[in-house]
Order: structure tokens, then C-alpha cells, then sequence
């Protein structure tokens, strides 16, 4: 199968640390704005980031392979999508 | 007698698996094909039967290439039009199975063919593969054990050049009785297509003969109806005259290519080697595609932090013609369905695919430009340092 990470099941078990809006930034911007605020958060915590463009769903499971953080998934919000992320290192 | 090495195409051009420049063959083919073959050759005057002749001679010599026999192989339009000829014409036999099978990175005339079934009431399944961008064989086994009208797997993908293992698909095919549609765009003329097909379709454009000449090759006895009222040319698999000079460019083109590859395949080969290198050298870049079971003239890449569009840009200012993946690059702002099957980062995507005959020197010159390209672009954005 692809690299992709699994879906979890339920979206806001954890409230995120930080919330990060990218709508309407097209790709690679969201994956910036998240390497850039990820470490305002504290190691174990987790980032969301709302961003449609419909590259993000690929581009931050695989930002995060790259740097070894955690892609936690994505789901459809009234805000649109929003990825988690936990900062692990 | 021709060189075993093409004169070199145009200086920057790196975009050849979405057009190969014309062979310098197919150039003087041309030229006099105007002049003999332009009469129709379903005639039964002089000059008709002149260009019979011709037309035959080009079928012979697409068939001596593919290794099958010349009355199986018809001449359409282009490349997509012989592999919407070849889906759609299966699945319209009567009582075909209206399952069909296709990987989830064929060509996007592959998946406009399947949604098109799929809206007629069809059921399909579509094959995913790994990181790579190869099928997963025992998914292919899968599905096409479940039964199908036809399946479609390409010889080798278009985007990051990984063959695909047409050998064990063709088996599963076999067994299970599904005929099997190789789409050998990217592979005719650059290396022998295995004999692991019932049908093949292929366009010049991509082997260095003229656009506008697709083939489809059907084994004897596979039935494949015609999908327009057939007018009895290209044994009913499309009607209206064909392009007889274009078609004679471009059989003579892909005899060169064939001729060829035997020596340039591996320098291509050595060539994308050494981009694949450059490629992993720059910081944060995700090399593309099987290293060692690919294509020899495709490398690809997906650089962190850098937008496809402005590399693509910033490349042709330097010089060189490439293309991307990337949503942003592409007309419906959606990434290439190849690089999500595969899973891999979209953005940052540069697809550089070598024309036959290319200097040695113009790999090199962009090698020791593509460092300072994508710092710039990633500089641009403001992520330089992240």
C-alpha cells in the first residue's frame, strides 16, 4: 500500500495546541507556515492546520516522514480540512 | 547507414516522454511522403495503390517492431484515441464482463476511459501500487481474479519512470481469461515491449515520429468493436482517412528508435543516473520511482518547499524545457494522480525525461544549475533556513 499514514477515527479527542490557518494558500504553503509554527508548540502536543488546497493532504503526511513528526490525519471541518500533527521531535 | 547515435535535438530540451522531438529520419521521410503518399490508399488508380503500398510497409514495419503480425495493427489519431478505441471497443463486445481493471497511475486517457464506464454503469477497479509507483502484484491478482471484461496496465509509468511488472500482471490476466491492454507509450523504441499483451497501444509522438499517429495492436482472434461506424480502413477501428505521410514518418521513425536503442538506451540510462544524483544532493528532496527497474531517459523528483511552477519557470529562463506533478503546474490545480497513488510529497515536482541523442553536456549544465534553482525558488517563498 501507499506510505500514507491510517485514518484515526474521531477528530478533537485532543485539543490542539495551536491551530494554523493556511485556507486559500496553495501548495507548498501550508506545509511552510506548519514547519514554521511547529515549534512554538510543546514536544507532544499537537498542530492543526486548516488549509484546502488539496495538496496538503499528501504534502504534510509526507513533511512529516521527512522531519519525523507525527501525521495524526485529516478530516472535513465546517472550516474546512484540517491536519493534525503531533510534534514528537 | 544510420548512425547508432541521433544527431543531438534541440539544447535544453529534457521533456521528451511528453514529446519527443521528430527523428532526423521521420524529418526526410516526411518530406517525400508529401509528395508520393498522398493519394488515398483505398483506390484502385495507380497513385492508390502507391499509398496501399506505403501504408502497408509502415504497418509492417510498427508489426516487425512490436514482434506481431502487420494485419493486427491499426493507425488512429493519437495515443489516447488508440486507448479509448481499446477500452471502450472491449467492453462493448456482447456479453463482456462490465468489470474493468486498470492501475490507479495509467495515462489520464486510461482514466477518463474508466470513469466514462463507470458513468455507463461499469464497475471499476483500480489497482494501487507502492512508493514506487508500481503495482502491487497481488492487488493486480486480486482484482482481475474477480473477473473483468478487460484490464489496463501501462508498460512503464510516464511520471517517474518505474516499469511495471507486465510479466506477472499478464499471468494473473491469463488465468483468470481477462484480456490485458499494455499502454506502451513511454517504452516503444526505447526498449523491447515484452510479449505479454492481448492488446498495445502506443503514439509517435512519444518514439520521435509526428503527432497525430496512435497504434493499436490487437492479438488474432481478441474481439475489440469498433466504437465509430466502421468505414472498412484500420480494420474498422477508426474511420476517415489516416495521415499516410505522418503514419510513414512515424513507422519510419520508430525502426530508427528501435535501431537505436541498443546504444542509447544505456547512455540515457547513465544520464538519469546522474540526475537522480544531483536530484538527492539537494537538501530535502525526495528522489522518485524505482532507482534500478525503470525507463532510462525519465528522473523525477519532489523538492521540499519549492513550488513545481516556479522551478519549471526558473528552468526555462536557464534554458531547459521540464515538466511537474505539481497542482500548481497543472490547468485543474489538483497534484498528478500518479505521485497521490504513490503517496509521496507533490509539491516541489520536476519531471526530466531525456530525448534520444541529448548531449552529455546539457545533463551536466543543468545538474550544476538545479542547486541554485531550488534555493532560490524555496528563497522565494521565505523557507530557506527551515
Amino acid at each position: 500500500m501507499s506510505a500514507r499514514e491510517p485514518m484515526p477515527t474521531a477528530d478533537g479527542a485532543e485539543p490542539p495546541a495551536l491551530v494554523v490557518d493556511a485556507r486559500g494558500q496553495r501548495c507548498p504553503l501550508p506545509v511552510i507556515e506548519l514547519a514554521r509554527r511547529i515549534g512554538e508548540i510543546p514536544l507532544g502536543a499537537v498542530i492543526a492546520v486548516l488549509a484546502d488546497d488539496p495538496a496538503a493532504a499528501l504534502d504534510i503526511p509526507a513533511w512529516c516522514r521527512l522531519r519525523g513528526q507525527a501525521s495524526l490525519g485529516a478530516w472535513d471541518t465546517p472550516d474546512g480540512p484540517r491536519h493534525l500533527v503531533r510534534r514528537v521531535s | 547507414m544510420t548512425p547508432a547515435t541521433p544527431p543531438a535535438p534541440p539544447a535544453g530540451y529534457l521533456d521528451a516522454a511528453t514529446a519527443e522531438p521528430l527523428h532526423p529520419a521521420a524529418r526526410a521521410v516526411l518530406a517525400a511522403a508529401y509528395e508520393q503518399g498522398w493519394a488515398d490508399p483505398g483506390r484502385r488508380y495507380a497513385s492508390g495503390r502507391r499509398a496501399r503500398a506505403l501504408l502497408d510497409g509502415a504497418r509492417e514495419q510498427v508489426a516487425a517492431v512490436l514482434g506481431c503480425r502487420s494485419d493486427g495493427v491499426a493507425f488512429l489519431p493519437s495515443g489516447s484515441v488508440a486507448l479509448h478505441a481499446a477500452v471502450r471497443g472491449v467492453l462493448a463486445v456482447p456479453r463482456a464482463q462490465p468489470r474493468l481493471v486498470a492501475s490507479a497511475v495509467e495515462h489520464s486517457a486510461v482514466l477518463h476511459a474508466a470513469a466514462e464506464a463507470e458513468a455507463r454503469g461499469l464497475a471499476v477497479a483500480r489497482v494501487p501500487v507502492d512508493a514506487g509507483g508500481r503495482i502491487h502484484l497481488a492487488a493486480w491478482g486480486e482484482a482481475v481474479g474477480g473477473g473483468a471484461g478487460l484490464a489496463c496496465l501501462q508498460s512503464a509509468n510516464h511520471e517517474v519512470g518505474t516499469r511495471q511488472p507486465l510479466g506477472g500482471a499478464y499471468a494473473a490476466c491469463r488465468e483468470a481469461g481477462v484480456p490485458l491492454l499494455v499502454d506502451a507509450a513511454q517504452t516503444l523504441g526505447r526498449e523491447p515491449v515484452p510479449d505479454c499483451w492481448d492488446l498495445l497501444a502506443a503514439s509517435a509522438h512519444k518514439w520521435g515520429g509526428p503527432s497525430g499517429v496512435g497504434i493499436l495492436a490487437v492479438r488474432p482472434g481478441l474481439r475489440c468493436d469498433p466504437i465509430l461506424p466502421p468505414d472498412g480502413r484500420e480494420a474498422g477501428r477508426w474511420p476517415g482517412a489516416v495521415a499516410l505521410p505522418a503514419i510513414l514518418a512515424a513507422a519510419t521513425a520508430l525502426e530508427a528508435a528501435a535501431r537505436e536503442a541498443a546504444v542509447e538506451s544505456p547512455r540515457l540510462r547513465a544520464l538519469t543516473d546522474r540526475i537522480r544524483a544531483a536530484f538527492a544532493a539537494v537538501p530535502d528532496a525526495v528522489v522518485l520511482g524505482d532507482g534500478e527497474d525503470r525507463l532510462p531517459h525519465i528522473a523525477a523528483a519532489s523538492l521540499l518547499y519549492a513550488d513545481g511552477e516556479s522551478l519549471v519557470d526558473a528552468l526555462d529562463r536557464e534554458g531547459f524545457a521540464v515538466s511537474s506533478g505539481s497542482s500548481c503546474s497543472s490547468d485543474l490545480l489538483q497534484p498528478s494522480h500518479v505521485l497521490v497513488a504513490m503517496g509521496v510529497l507533490t509539491h516541489g515536482n520536476l519531471r526530466v525525461s531525456l530525448p534520444r541523442g541529448v548531449a552529455d553536456g546539457d545533463v551536466e549544465r543543468f545538474c550544476a544549475v538545479l542547486p541554485g534553482v531550488v534555493a532560490a525558488a524555496r528563497a522565494g517563498l521565505g523557507a530557506d533556513g527551515l
